[in-house]
């Protein structure tokens, strides 16, 4: 170990909405000038970008409107909602071995520009989607719908778990003026809202957004010069597991155990923080069923035993054995392909959220499972 | 948007973009059959196609015939907002088919015809077949 600590020393955020009434690229510049800001930092500091391959704008376009002066780590993860915490452990693993000092990490999403990738489909498909869109399996609803109902059946869930999954999140999103939906929802609404891709309804569907967010990555020694305390970097871990196919996931030996379930273990091996250390997640909820999944592939519950945690209360803030998605999540906050849930986990460790964990020493964040994905586990300065 | 009163023009369903991995496939398709690449250095069945074996990474394979018989895996039933070309057939059942020969390594992704019941997980499936535009793709029924 070359001794060197990576924090998260600053965080910028546009409001989440439905229109974000500018172009991406100039969301992501005035987020990154947040998060330098909040750091103490500038442009002139910034010595390294990493994005998600979904973003419109480049690193080095980024650096060419900041006048970064001299970038000298850059690179991008792929798989959409996957990328997330993996982007932040890039960006930490370059701080730590000492390639960059200041590494900004950022997604600035415009529906109006960005668009729907699912929705682009054209008359001929090719690649993977060969084999999945021409008999209809085409939005990511239809690929999750078609998992959950195996995991229903190999594990006696039911979509009213699902639902407890919807209620708690809305129930979150209701403290947190930052949210899109903030009604309370009952499971009877969550059982009679109108199916989308059957067993999902409705309320197991994330939110569509336009939002922005960055976040700046540097030393532990940088970051307690910024004006928020210093969000430590605890451990990063990426994972996809034998055989994966990115959506459609049914061609592994066993596809219920998700790229999540490589990733949670790629996550402990490196860390000293095991899942019992962990007082909060955000688990990635493009659709409540992989919250349950992730739940068991972090090893907060046993296999199979997802459904239960969450019909126990076991999610909900305050009293639940793990508040998930303290922010309202995907499923209620706002749709960033998971950046909302990292910032999240930043807002816990600060102490700063609306439905804030007390006393919390470690927020585990996940990122998409389904595709090759990520987690972080971020955890607080004393 | 169409002009008020104009029906929009019926899209085309998206078919399958053949390429040098694909090509056998949908060319069996097309005849009528369903086939499915196996290693001839071990034997294992895979799906969808790739040069190697993930098994024993051997480059040498063959087209199997299958038998076009399997089990429900798990289905769907998809409601819109869809692509416009699938919006005219909702509410329709997708689902994936275990392969009798190799039901670990054969699932496949199909659509059910729209005659059949609800499935359930398990239930026996037998492929069939439908023409979408310029191409032959496979169709399930239960039986």
């Amino acid at each position: 170990m070359s001794g060197r600590q990576a924090a998260i020393a600053g965080m910028g955020l546009l409001p989440f909405s439905k229109n974000l009434g500018r172009p991406e690229r100039t969301a992501a510049l005035e987020v990154i000038l947040q998060a330098l800001a909040e750091a103490g930092m500038g442009a002139d500091d910034v010595d390294g970008v990493v994005r998600t391959t979904m973003e419109s704008t480049t690193d080095a376009h980024i650096a060419f409107c900041l006048g970064i002066p001299d970038l000298r780590f850059f690179g991008e993860v792929g798989h959409g909602g996957g990328s997330g915490c993996a982007l932040v452990g890039h960006a930490a693993l370059a701080v730590e071995a000492g390639v960059a000092e200041v590494v900004v990490v950022y997604r600035a999403r415009n529906r109006s520009t960005g668009g729907r990738p699912w929705a682009q489909a054209g008359n001929q498909v090719g690649g993977d989607a060969q084999w999945s869109v021409p008999f209809g399996v085409v939005r990511p609803v239809d690929q999750i719908a078609m998992l959950a109902r195996r995991y229903m059946h190999e594990c006696g869930i039911t979509t009213r778990h699902f639902g407890e999954v919807a209620v708690a999140c809305r129930s979150h999103a209701a403290r947190n003026p930052g949210a899109q939906m903030r009604d309370p929802i009952t499971l009877q609404d969550h059982a009679a809202a109108r199916p989308v891709s059957e067993p999902l309804r409705l309320f197991d569907c994330c939110l569509e957004s336009d939002g922005a967010v960055a976040f700046v990555v540097t030393t532990l020694e940088r970051a307690r010069g910024g004006a928020r305390p210093p969000v430590l970097i605890r451990a990063h871990a990426q994972g996809v597991g034998p055989e994966h196919v990115v959506m459609t996931s049914y061609h592994s030996e066993n596809p219920l155990q998700s790229t999540a379930t490589f990733a949670a273990r790629n996550l402990y091996r490196r860390s000293e923080v095991g899942p019992n250390d962990i007082q909060c997640a955000q688990l990635y909820d493009a659709f409540s069923p992989l919250v349950l999944m992730s739940l068991e592939a972090y090893g907060f519950c046993g296999p199979g035993e997802g459904g239960a945690f969450a019909e126990d209360g076991g999610l909900q803030w305050p009293a639940g054995r793990l508040p998930v998605n303290t922010s309202g999540g995907s499923l209620s906050e706002a749709y960033v392909h998971g950046f909302n849930l990292i910032a999240e986990g930043v807002r816990q460790v600060r102490g700063t959220s609306t439905a804030q964990v007390a006393g919390l020493e470690h927020c585990l964040v996940s990122s998409g499972s389904g595709v090759p994905t990520s987690a972080l586990i971020l955890g607080a300065y004393r | 948007m169409t002009a008020a009163g104009t029906p929009p023009p019926v899209a085309d369903r998206p078919v399958p973009r053949r390429d040098e991995g694909s090509a056998p496939f949908w060319e069996a398709c097309a005849q009528g059959r369903l086939v499915a690449q196996r290693c001839t250095a071990c034997g294992r069945f895979r799906f969808p196609p790739r040069p190697t074996c993930p098994a024993c990474r051997s480059f040498e394979h063959r087209w199997e015939d299958l038998s076009g018989r399997g089990r429900v895996w798990s289905w769907i039933r998809a409601h819109p907002p869809l692509l416009p070309a699938f919006a005219e057939l909702a509410p329709y059942i997708a689902l994936v088919v275990a392969l009798d020969e190799d039901p670990i390594h054969l699932r496949m992704i199909g659509r059910l015809e729209p005659a059949c019941p609800e499935p359930a997980i398990g239930d026996p499936v037998q492929v069939g077949f439908e023409r979408v535009v310029d191409q032959v793709i496979p169709l399930w029924r239960l039986g």
